[in-house]
């Protein structure tokens, strides 16, 4: 085994403000951009299929999340990032970019609007200074507030089909008055609640290819919560779901993780986010110029590849056309729901066309595999 | 079941049950929490002659790779069907039916080698 064992800790580590919940749980740990958050709290594959069947709960506030404030938030926001920012309503989310000049990606993000005048900017905790940084450097010469609220923000996702069920039995929440009841809010939209009298926001967004909710809310409110709802959701099979199941559920959902599909290096036609780049909206934005001119001819392309048997690709390992190198993989991993390996990779456009046979090297054996349209696995709508 | 306080341990987090010229080899319940949920074991032929220090064998969870290495020289006189098949067995039982391959050296004195650790040692490195 090559596993090497318990190391010692840094003292900048960050801590959850769920921590001891997930320690008194059984959970191992990993280190996430300093952070040290969940892995699993056991079987990664019973915590993947409880997403799938009935329902998960992640821990995922270590993510960086920014309010956007002030009489020109739409305009900073139109300026600052990729989509198009003008026509989000109150209480919707979008998905959105953050491009440097280059039109490199320096975080993919959502927006949520989640007050009259208000915006939320949710990124990855890996690229939580960068973000910050972008935002309050573009936010000069607007009249905007760009303030980090990750220090004192929870955030708790719950995914999986009985997720609805489960927070509409959950004691102590209470929709704002105006609000959407939670079977009410559709998919990339929010609502308010109070949860024992404090603040909670909920969007009905997630990373897993299921329905779901994130919650928003107070550090110091997150473990009460996290309790309530897993009392109400053991019944329904609700059970607690680490960073490995979610790294296979966004894999099989074919979502991009930052790091992985997604670099400073890779420009967002290269990842098949274009549709999050909205060329039409008026005026600049940041990356405009380097995104309409596009990749360079023959840059390489987000595919997805599905191989048969178990062994799956890495993140790193070449993706091969008769024996010549093509591509190299960016995810990958033995799919729990399909019981086939699948994988991401970014490969010469030549081979990008869905139903081409390639293989990949795993560590000198030759894995035949075939480019497949994402997702891999779309659940059925109701 | 054998009690694994009386194996010796490697290092890379293997465990062997030593018995004469052979010893029965498998990963850690450390190592195996470690991979998180084992989905694909691959092991050596029956009668393949393994070298200390050498990859012997995949052990592939949904999250990582492992490698097996070759604990000392020797041959492979069996290997687990079973956890091929059934590779949660190693995260069920890794050191009972999760194991992986039995082998069998020249001379039993390999075993005696300071890179083998007991139980002892064993947990103080894991700290657990």
């Amino acid at each position: 085994m090559s596993d090497s064992p318990a190391q010692e800790r840094p003292s900048d580590e960050r801590l959850s403000p769920l921590h001891q919940i997930h320690v008194d749980g059984g959970a191992t740990f990993t280190d996430f951009a300093g952070w040290q958050m969940p892995v699993s709290y056991g079987s990664d594959l019973a915590e993947h299929h409880a997403v799938r069947n009935a329902a998960g709960m992640f821990d995922i506030s270590h993510m960086a999340e920014i309010g956007v404030t002030g009489p020109q938030a739409i305009e900073f926001l139109e300026y600052a990032l990729a989509g198009k920012m003008s026509n989000l309503a109150l209480m919707q989310a979008k998905y959105s970019l953050l491009l440097d000049e280059n039109a490199g990606i320096i975080d993919d993000l959502i927006v949520y609007h989640n007050a009259e005048g208000e915006y939320l900017i949710v990124a990855n905790a890996g690229n939580h200074d960068p973000v910050v940084e972008a935002l309050t450097a573009r936010a000069a010469g607007f009249d905007v507030r760009v303030e980090d609220r990750s220090d004192t923000t929870a955030l708790i996702a719950v995914q999986g089909p009985r997720a609805l069920e489960i927070l509409e039995v959950t004691d102590g929440f209470e929709i704002m008055d105006g609000q959407a009841s939670l079977r009410d809010v559709k998919y990339y939209w929010t609502t308010a609640a109070r949860f024992n009298g404090n603040s909670v926001y909920i969007a009905r967004t997630g990373y897993t290819g299921e329905d779901g909710f994130e919650l928003y809310l107070d550090t110091k409110d997150a473990p009460e919560l996290w309790h309530a709802l897993m009392r109400a959701g053991e019944p329904f099979g609700l059970i607690p779901a680490g960073l490995a199941s979610r790294d296979t559920l966004r894999l099989e959902a074919g979502m991009p993780l930052y790091g992985h599909e997604l670099g400073r290096d890779i420009l967002p036609a290269q990842a098949g986010l274009a549709r999050a780049v909205h060329f039409t909206k008026d005026g600049d934005f940041v990356g405009r110029a380097a995104a309409e001119a596009g990749p360079p001819a023959g840059a390489r392309v987000l595919v997805g590849l599905t191989s048969e048997g178990r062994r799956a690709g890495r993140a790193g390992y070449p993706v091969l056309h008769e024996g010549a190198v093509v591509g190299t993989v960016t995810s990958g991993a033995l799919s729990p729901t399909l019981g086939h390996p699948i994988a991401m990779a970014f490969v010469d456009p030549e081979f990008s066309a869905p139903g081409t046979d390639l293989d990949i090297d795993v560590r000198g054996t030759s894995v035949p595999t075939t480019v497949t349209a994402l997702p891999f696995y779309k659940r059925e709508k109701n | 079941m054998a009690d694994k306080t009386t194996f010796k341990f490697t290092a890379e987090h293997e465990w062997l049950d030593i018995d004469g010229n052979t010893a029965t080899i498998g990963i850690t319940d450390f190592a195996a929490d470690k991979l998180g949920d084992v989905v694909f074991v691959e092991l050596p032929k029956v009668g393949s002659s393994i070298q200390s220090g050498k990859v012997v064998g995949e052990i592939e969870s949904t999250k990582s790779v492992g490698e097996l290495f070759a604990p000392v020289d020797g041959t492979v006189v069996a290997a687990n069907g079973e956890v091929t098949g059934r590779p949660e067995l190693v995260n069920e039982d890794p050191f009972g039916a999760g194991w992986m391959i039995r082998i069998e050296v020249a001379d039993a004195t390999v075993f005696d080698s300071a890179e083998l650790m007991d139980f002892d040692a064993y947990v103080a490195l894991v700290g657990e």
